[in-house]
Order: structure tokens, then C-alpha cells, then sequence
């Protein structure tokens, strides 16, 4: 019914008809029920076996339990507008153009799509919005009343203090002008060890997008020493990896490879670079078939002669 | 060329060599009916059959493939039936999670295994340069439904993925569009908008399997009666 047509995968030679060819008997429907009973079987048994990971999310609270400087340290940032949020740029800010690829402001010319302004967004609203107390409300209010010249040299001189004195205590810090900071920031690590910190940060019943809290715990280095210490930094193969011996998105590979390159893992437009190396290479096999040398791969390493084995061997003699 | 390959249909109310007549140039309904019955060839669509040459295991794959595709649906459909925090709390829950990992698991193993040995086979020979096409777009749909499984999970893998996958959409511009730090897009997109997809491009790719056949093997001749 169908007649052949010219390889685009071997320039003018000539591929013939498959309908044209002897046939034999193929069990179909056969082949799909033998190979689906294998396969469930299979991935019941995997299943039961080795199961599957689920560590507890991580709460704001934990992290104020676990990392109390961390919290304040991380506070004190959102303030100064240090963190990574508070510079990072499209789709969160303006602070930053974020990162190219070449010339290409890709993240730039995404827009700021998902507006938070990580100092009222992540820290002054869930203050304001917490229980009521004497010295925060002072706090806050010295806070409004200065302009934003002080209030981020009271909040940058607190985080260079807490970063000069062992793990962050906030109790080493030496005397200096910080400010209503140092109470703001106590205040919201309490608020934090109290939990529903989550909560005041967005204010929706259902919950649902937690980009506010996830950026704010990123901001801090709790998240990213648990999440190394399971090897699954991006420069440890973490994109494919998961926690412990199970298997993680394997198929992301071809990505994670390019993070383990220096110059690329390194760079201030890692990321980028590692997309746009991920979709040459893709568009490459995208359009294999009409890549010239690419497509005629198969036909210089024969692998082909394995798989039609039986059929080359059926043509020998007719040689 | 037949009116099967889709280059030279045959003139409108002309009669086709199978005995049917051409869709006219009015009747969009006609139009569709002849697409539809006339995109694989007559006995094509489940053919008891096959090429002689059509003797490999590696032709298992593309089979297996589907049907582990199938568990990965059923299984997440269960899942989806308990609610998306269900199996953090029941052992029957975190069971078919299991089951749904796993089975995702094998989806990309056979389906690599598949996609290597339609490479090496050169498969896009012989007009089929879309069955690849599809196949690979197919494989892409599947990592991203992969991808926000993964986000969904509501536990602290899905909160470190989100922060890292994050960066990476965000420097070339898609986080302005998918947010990887909300996982109810996240939940949404894995169990409708990207298994729809999937599912669609697989018959897509099935139906351009059938049409065209299987490839045959690099440097067949044309078969002399």
C-alpha cells in the first residue's frame, strides 16, 4: 500500500517499502500482555522491596530549632538586601538583570512575573502580622520612620557583626549602631521557633504557592547544608541524585554533566549555560534526521548488523 | 507515491486504488473521515504480521514502553485519588507512591532502551523523520512530567529541587512562566496538562509507526517477487 521513498538518512539511497517485504506472523496484542504482566510485576516487586523515599519537609520552625543564627543571620540579609532573593533579579526583582546566555538577557526579558520584595515580603509583614509586643512595636516603627539609606546601613552593619563572631551567635556581637535591627531580627527567630511562620508569610487558608517561604529559606545555608550532606549539591551530580541508594531523575544527566565543568558549574551564568549547551543538544537530536554526518552515525558503527542479524544472514547467499 | 504517504491524494470524488472514494473539496466532515480511515494502511492498525526482518528483541522495547507507561498512569491515578499528601501518612499510600517510582522508573529505562535502538536502526529512514520527531518530543514531555512530579512531592526533596530547578527555568526566562516554588502549578501540570500531552504525541507516534511501518534494515533492497 505504501511505496518507498529516498532515505533522508542516507542522501539519494533508496529505502524500500516495508509492506513490500515477506512477512511472518506477529503476536501483537500478545507481545503487549506478556510484556505488561512482566513489567507490573516487576514494579510491584521493586516497590515492596525498596520503596520509596519521603523525608518530612522542612519547616520554618525546624530551621529556627535547628539553625537559630542562621534565621537571624538570614533576616538580617532580607533587611539589608543581601540575600540571594533580595539581588536576584527577574522573575522575583529588579535588583539584578540575572543571568545571560551570551548576549542573550534571557532572564531579563522573562520580566518580573512573580513580584517579592524580600525585606517587606519575607520579614516586616510576618512582623507586623504576628502577636503584638512592646519592643517590637518600637522596633518596627523606628524602622518605618528612617529612610532606606539607614535602615540598610543599621541592617548591613548588624550582618557584617554577626558574621565576625562565631556560628553567628547574635549574643557575641560587639556594641554598634544597629538600630531596631537586633530586635527585629530576635523577634522573628522567635516567631519562627513558635511555627505558622508559613502561614503569615501568605495568608491563604488552602496554602498552595510556597514561593515566599522557599525563598527564604533558600536565603538561608540550613536547606543547602541538609541538601549536601544527602549529596545532592549541584556540583555532586544533585539534579539526578536522590537521598540514600534510590534512584533519582537519571534522565536529567545530560544535564547534571555540564554543572560538574568548572568553567561552567563556576560561572555566574552557570545555569543558563548549562540550558543552553541541554537544548543544542537536544535540538540536535530533535532534528537528527536531517542533520548531515549526524544522521549517517548508525551506518559507520554497526551496530545495525546485530539487530537485523538474521535478516543480513538470510542475504549472503543470494550475494 | 499513495495517497497513504500523503503526497499525491488522489483528485476530489475520485475513487483511491483501495476501492474508496477521495474526500471532496467541500465537506470538512468528508476531509476527516478519509484522514481518518485512510492514515494507516488497511489491516496496518493492529497487524497479525510483520516484516520477515522484524526479528530482534529490541523490538520488544517500543511495546514495553507503552505499557509501562500505562502502570505509571494507573498507579498515579491512585495516588491522585488519595490526595497529594496521602502518602506521607498511610502505608497503602506510600506503597503506591513506591509503585508509581518505580514503574517511572522502568518507563525511561525501556524507553532509552528503545530510543538507542531506533537510533542505531536509523529509524528516520524512508519518510518516517516525524515517527523520530515525535518519539523525542515524547521524551521530552515525559521529563517534564517527571520533573514536576518530583516538585509535588510535598516533602524536603520537593523543597530542594524547587530551589535549585528554580535558578536554572529562571536564567533563561521560563520562570517567569512556571514557577518552580509553587507546587500546586506544579501538581496540576503533572497529573493533567503534561500526561495529556504525553499521551497525545504516544498516539501521535503510534499512528506514525503504523502508517509507515517498520523500517527496513539499512541497505535492504526492494524485495523482487
Amino acid at each position: 500500500m505504501t511505496t518507498s521513498s529516498t532515505s533522508p538518512g542516507h542522501g539519494k539511497r533508496h529505502t524500500p517499502d516495508s509492506h513490500s517485504f515477506p512477512t511472518r506472523p506477529y503476536d501483537l496484542v500478545k507481545e503487549m500482555v506478556v510484556a505488561g504482566v512482566i513489567l507490573l510485576l516487576a514494579t510491584l516487586a521493586l516497590a515492596a522491596a525498596f520503596g520509596s523515599l519521603d523525608e518530612k519537609a522542612i519547616t520554618l520552625q525546624d530551621w529556627a530549632k535547628a539553625a537559630p543564627n542562621d534565621v537571624v543571620a538570614t533576616a538580617t540579609g532580607e533587611l539589608a538586601g543581601t540575600t540571594d532573593s533580595a539581588g536576584y533579579g527577574p522573575p522575583y526583582n529588579n535588583a539584578s538583570d540575572g543571568q545571560k546566555l551570551g548576549p542573550l538577557a534571557l532572564q531579563k526579558w522573562g520580566g518580573v512575573r512573580i513580584p517579592v520584595n524580600s525585606a517587606q515580603d519575607l520579614v516586616l509583614t510576618p512582623l507586623q502580622s504576628g502577636t503584638p509586643d512592646a519592643s517590637l512595636t518600637d522596633a518596627l516603627a523606628t524602622w518605618k520612620a528612617a529612610n532606606a539609606d539607614q535602615q540598610t546601613a543599621w541592617a548591613t552593619d548588624y550582618g557584617d557583626a554577626l558574621a565576625a563572631v562565631p556560628d553567628g551567635n547574635p549574643a557575641s556581637v560587639a556594641g554598634g549602631d544597629y538600630g531596631p535591627v537586633p530586635v527585629m531580627a530576635s523577634s522573628f527567630l522567635t516567631l519562627a521557633q513558635s511555627g505558622g511562620l508559613e502561614q503569615l508569610m501568605s495568608p491563604n487558608f488552602y496554602g498552595g504557592d510556597r514561593t515566599k517561604q522557599l525563598l527564604l529559606l533558600s536565603d538561608g545555608s540550613y536547606l543547602e547544608d541538609q541538601a549536601r550532606a544527602r549529596s545532592l549539591g549541584g556540583d555532586q551530580w544533585g539534579m539526578m541524585n536522590e537521598a540514600g541508594n534510590y534512584p533519582g531523575q537519571v534522565w536529567l544527566g545530560m544535564m547534571t554533566f555540564w554543572y560538574q565543568i568548572p568553567a561552567i558549574g563556576d560561572s555566574d551564568n552557570g545555569d543558563a549555560l548549562v540550558w543552553g549547551a541541554t537544548a543544542v543538544i537536544v535540538l540536535g537530536f530533535l532534528f537528527l534526521p536531517f542533520i548531515p554526518g549526524a544522521r549517517a552515525i548508525p551506518e559507520k558503527i554497526p551496530v545495525y548488523k546485530l539487530i537485523w542479524r538474521d535478516y543480513y544472514r538470510r542475504q549472503k547467499p543470494k550475494a | 507515491m499513495s495517497a497513504v504517504e500523503g503526497t499525491a491524494t488522489p483528485a476530489p470524488g475520485a475513487t483511491t486504488p483501495e476501492g474508496s472514494p477521495s474526500p471532496t473539496r467541500t465537506s470538512w466532515t468528508a476531509w476527516a473521515r478519509y484522514r481518518i480511515t485512510h492514515t494507516v494502511p488497511q489491516g496496518q492498525w493492529l497487524p497479525d504480521r510483520q516484516p520477515a526482518y522484524v526479528a530482534s528483541w529490541i523490538y520488544v522495547f517500543g511495546m514495553a514502553t507503552l505499557v509501562s507507561l500505562v502502570i505509571v498512569i494507573g498507579s498515579g491515578v491512585v495516588l491522585a485519588l488519595g490526595g497529594s499528601e496521602w502518602w506521607h501518612t498511610s502505608s497503602v499510600g506510600h506503597y503506591v507512591n513506591s509503585v508509581h517510582l518505580w514503574s517511572v522508573e522502568i518507563f525511561f529505562a525501556v524507553m532509552a532502551i528503545h530510543l538507542w535502538g531506533k537510533f542505531w536502526m536509523a529509524a528516520w529512514r524512508g519518510g518516517r523523520s516525524l515517527t523520530w520527531t515525535t518519539g523525542m518530543i515524547a521524551l521530552l514531555a515525559a521529563v517534564g512530567t517527571g520533573f514536576t512530579g518530583y516538585l509535588s512531592q510535598t516533602n524536603f526533596d520537593a523543597q530542594w529541587i524547587g530551589a535549585q530547578a528554580k535558578d536554572g527555568l529562571n536564567s533563561v526566562g521560563l520562570g517567569a512562566w512556571f514557577n518552580a516554588l509553587n507546587p500546586a502549578t506544579a501538581l496540576t501540570l503533572h497529573i493533567i496538562v503534561l500526561p495529556l500531552a504525553v499521551g497525545a504525541i504516544v498516539i501521535m507516534h503510534v499512528i506514525l509507526v503504523r502508517r509507515h511501518g517498520v523500517v527496513p534494515p539499512i541497505d535492504a533492497e526492494e524485495p523482487t517477487s
